[in-house]
């Protein structure tokens, strides 16, 4: 047994030089930006004020970055895919078909896992507690535990960039060709950790929200009074408690097989491979309404809040969103019609697909009324609102037309099914994402974005959304299937070469949502949200300066009425104002390295089993163990600010407040 | 999130009567309810993943590959031995939950003591077992009903044995930090958890042990 177990020079693909040179700029960038950071003495300030925080909003934050950085990683895959096509028509392409199969299966992956999710994650950490009118979730040391463990995954997933390789598997790992036999290569093992790990962290952001939700809202917040937001982050996060754990299993069942040559999927000995796919979906098909009800939350307060009108339906989406949370644990099988489970099977998974279909209907026509009668104000925020309702429907109903078992067998396997969920995801989750971080970035950092240049990201985005995906949806009705290396019909190669056309309209997009950051940082005076409320918004977070205070209230408010709406922050805005306010001191969770620590060891031990380096795994569990211990001996959990302090920083609150109070009051006098 | 002090300070004098009677909902829960929900969602999201063992076990018992067959194998007598063990373990943890509601350090230790002794005599019958059944040939490798076993009922030992570890750090801590707040609220939640492992235990008493013999 060597001493670092698999793990040898030939890792590294000094014959590959796109992956070569790609991971050596991006290492340099990384040792670029960690030696800037320790030049200009930040060092200390991120370790303090960042990478220690317990504080959501920080977290959320720092979700959100990663969630970016990982998008723009996918994205790149995306460009080689789109352009290898474009090309690859009765020519090999520039990329060979091992290398191009690891660049669609890190696609998916990075996609889903490290860009989507933590996206999504960081909206809901962001806004769901100061919605609720409290002061951070259930358990704050946990929720920087979850972010460290997803930044780990996507670290090691980024890792085999450049040390040994991804995945061949596309972003499921199918059996039996994920079994050792077949891929004996690290690919495989990358996945599987990486997924292991960051699966337990979004498992203890689901157990840690759904705990926010149904036990810390502040004084009056009844269920019914919940913002949507709320709603759907309590729906997304019960699926991920009911789902992550059976991805967690699936996922050992894959390793088992691999590592100690179990028979869980294999050909012989009795071994199941559909039995995976059986699995692996039902935590799938839950998994993309984990991603897009929280989005579905986001369009929700969006299109209220520029329409200027209380949500259209509000009980009808709360039954619409919970209805959606059950249904789509009676769907997993469409996936895979073709597995041959017989028509009565299919016919029943069919219905419960175009059942799930109709809350999702009633919602969109939810937001369509809510903008029926109201003064529409076409920010960024509600023009991808807009724009997703107009591309959801279409995903929507290619999505029906596949539930229909027969039409499935025939467009299975096709880029007919790519464009369908590229459709509903980015359509969805990724508009949703874009309309949410434009929306409470003000309230994140105090200025907002630059509307002009979200507006180009925006246009761009949807024409070349448009432009990329349309032609997918003909080539797959033409018949071609996924994940092609190179192909030699000639009826597909005009609609390969519109869609990498749409990628540049989308690498252009890109630009202007990078762009916009940076003229909107460099503007920031002229940006500057000075009331808290830049948008005349209706929940409780716009009662808050931005950036609100670490602990978000001085006092909780306190909810009644009816209306959850309007009337909500106005009345926090005139408790917040009131005189004679006594303040209590207020307890603050402790800056912890917990977090940090354990995502540490998580990748120390994730690496060591990918490379089967057993001393280090063993260490890096130790050391796991004793995270464990300092943590559970650390008594300290929380630290007291005195009422002299919480009332000096209420004071330094008050004009703002105060402005947005008459604001309020002066739009209820038009209204 | 201390709640109960918060009201008193809340309000401008006066209005604080009035204001509370109109609070339909009354602010965040107190910490030892927000930790032991947070728990038993916990112990859901486990029984979540047992259950896809669970069900991998029932789908792959064909999968015996001309290898031993479950009524070949188990022998019922030593699993009622376990399942005695571990269910008086679980009493033990009860009567400890006791001795912790009287702030009672003596028969906290003891009875804790005594859980953590069962537990391991769990474990060792357990191992005996699964050693048994190897040097018989009958390893996880063999087939995939004998994979679908080992997999199903050394989790469920894996959990016994983490819970072990944790006991032995709460008994640690009991010692060093005596009965407060939040020593309580983690027993409570290592007691969810010790209580949870038998609920799973009764599944696979029935499903693996009883259900592959008897059938």
């Amino acid at each position: 047994m060597r001493f670092l177990g698999r793990l040898t020079w030939q890792a590294i693909p000094f014959d590959q030089p796109i992956p070569l040179l790609s991971g050596a700029f991006v290492v340099l960038v990384l040792i670029g930006i960690v030696v800037w950071v320790i030049v200009r003495g930040y060092l200390p300030y991120l370790w303090r004020e960042w990478i220690t925080s317990v504080d959501h909003k920080r977290i959320g934050v720092m979700y959100c970055v990663l969630g970016l950085v990982m998008l723009l990683r996918g994205f790149i895959d995306a460009i080689m895919m789109r352009s290898q096509q474009a090309i690859a028509y009765h020519a090999p392409g520039y990329l060979p078909p091992e290398h191009y199969d690891q660049i669609f299966s890190a696609h998916g992956t990075v996609m889903i896992f490290f860009g989507a999710m933590p996206l999504i994650i960081g909206l809901m950490n962001f806004a769901v507690p100061l919605q609720l009118g409290v002061r951070d979730v259930a358990f704050p040391t946990f929720n920087s535990v979850s972010l460290w463990l997803t930044a780990s995954g996507a670290l090691l997933v980024n890792a085999s960039l450049v040390i040994g390789e991804f995945a061949r598997t596309g972003w499921l790992p199918f059996p039996p060709l994920s079994e050792f036999k077949y891929l004996p290569s690290v690919g495989v093992d990358y996945y599987c950790w990486a997924l292991e790990i960051s699966g337990v962290g979004t498992l203890l952001t689901g157990i840690n929200f759904v705990t926010t939700i149904l036990k810390i809202r502040t004084y009056g917040m009844s269920y019914g009074r919940m913002p949507m937001f709320c709603w759907t982050a309590l729906a997304s996060n019960l699926l991920i408690i009911a789902a992550f754990p059976v991805l967690t299993a699936t996922l050992a069942m894959v390793l088992l097989d691999r590592y100690l040559g179990f028979h869980f999927f294999s050909n012989d000995a009795g071994g199941n491979p559909m039995m995976f796919n059986n699995l692996i979906w039902a935590w799938g098909h839950p998994e993309v309404y984990i991603l897009v009800l929280p989005a579905f939350g986001v369009f929700s307060e969006v299109v209220s809040t520029f329409s200027g009108k209380p949500l259209f339906g509000y009980r009808s989406m709360v039954i619409a969103t919970m209805a959606i949370c059950i249904i789509s644990f009676t769907v997993w099988l469409h996936h895979f019609f073709t597995m041959g489970a017989g028509g009565d099977v299919n016919g029943v998974f069919g219905i419960a697909t175009m059942i799930i279909a109709v809350p999702t209907g009633a919602k969109i026509f939810n937001w369509l009324f809510t903008m029926y009668g109201g003064r529409i104000r076409f920010t960024t925020p509600m023009l991808w609102s807009v724009a997703f309702m107009l591309t959801f429907v279409i995903g929507g109903m290619t999505g029906v037309l596949l539930a229909l078992p027969p039409a499935d067998f025939v467009v299975h396997n096709s880029l007919f099914l790519v464009a369908h969920f590229h459709n509903v995801i980015v359509g969805g989750t990724i508009f949703g994402v874009f309309a949410g971080i434009t929306y409470w970035f003000p309230k994140a950092f105090g200025f907002r974005l630059d509307e002009n240049w979200g507006k180009a990201a925006f246009w761009t985005a949807f024409l070349g959304f448009w432009l990329t995906f349309l032609p997918l949806y003909i080539a797959g009705l033409l018949g071609m299937t996924r994940r092609l290396q190179h192909y030699d019909v000639a009826a597909w190669h005009p609609w390969m070469i519109v869609s990498a056309f749409g990628v540049v309209v989308l690498i252009i997009s890109a630009g202007c949502q990078v762009w916009q950051i940076v003229v909107s940082i460099r503007e920031r005076d002229r940006l500057r949200d000075r009331t808290g409320d830049p948008w005349g918004a209706h929940t409780l977070e716009w009662a808050t300066p931005s950036p609100p205070p670490s602990f978000n209230y001085p006092i909780l408010p306190d909810v009644e009425g009816e209306d959850p709406y309007w009337g909500m922050k106005r009345k926090a805005l005139q408790e917040a104002l009131a005189e004679n306010v006594h303040y209590a001191p207020v307890e603050v969770p402790r800056n912890s390295p917990t977090g940090f620590v354990t995502g540490f060891f998580a990748t120390t031990i994730g690496f060591a089993m990918i490379w089967q380096i057993w001393w280090l795994a063993a260490l890096g569990l130790l050391g796991a163990y004793a995270v464990f211990v300092r943590f559970a001996w650390w008594e300290i959990s929380e630290v007291e600010i005195e009422e002299d302090e919480v009332a000096r920083i209420a004071q330094s609150e008050r004009p703002a407040l105060e402005e947005s109070l008459q604001a309020a009051l002066a739009a209820e006098q038009t209204a | 999130m201390s709640a109960p002090a918060i009201p008193a300070a809340r309000y401008p004098s006066g209005q604080a009567a009035a204001s509370e009677q109109a609070t339909a909902h009354g602010g965040p829960a107190a910490r030892r309810i927000v930790v032991g929900y947070g728990f038993w969602l916990f112990i859901l999201s486990d029984i979540v993943m047992f259950s896809v063992f669970f069900a991998t076990y029932v789908v792959l018992l064909v999968g015996t590959a001309n290898g031993p067959t479950p009524a070949a194998l188990f022998d019922l007598r030593n699993t009622a031995l376990e399942t005695a063990l571990l269910l008086l373990s679980s009493f033990c943890c009860g009567l400890a939950s006791m001795a912790v509601e009287r702030r009672n350090q003596l028969w906290t230790q003891i009875t804790l003591a005594v859980t953590g002794l069962l537990g391991m005599g769990f474990i060792l019958l357990e191992a005996r077992e699964f050693a048994h059944m190897a040097a018989e040939g009958a390893t996880p490798q063999r087939s995939a009903f004998l994979s679908a076993f080992f997999t199903l009922v050394g989790c469920h030992g894996l959990h016994v044995s983490l819970g072990l570890v944790w006991l032995a750090t709460t008994m640690a801590q009991f010692l060093a930090k005596g009965f407060r707040q939040s020593m309580r609220n983690r027993f409570y939640c290592f007691s969810l958890f010790w209580h949870a492992l038998d609920i799973i235990w009764i599944g696979i008493f029935t499903i693996v042990y009883l259900g592959g013999t008897m059938a």
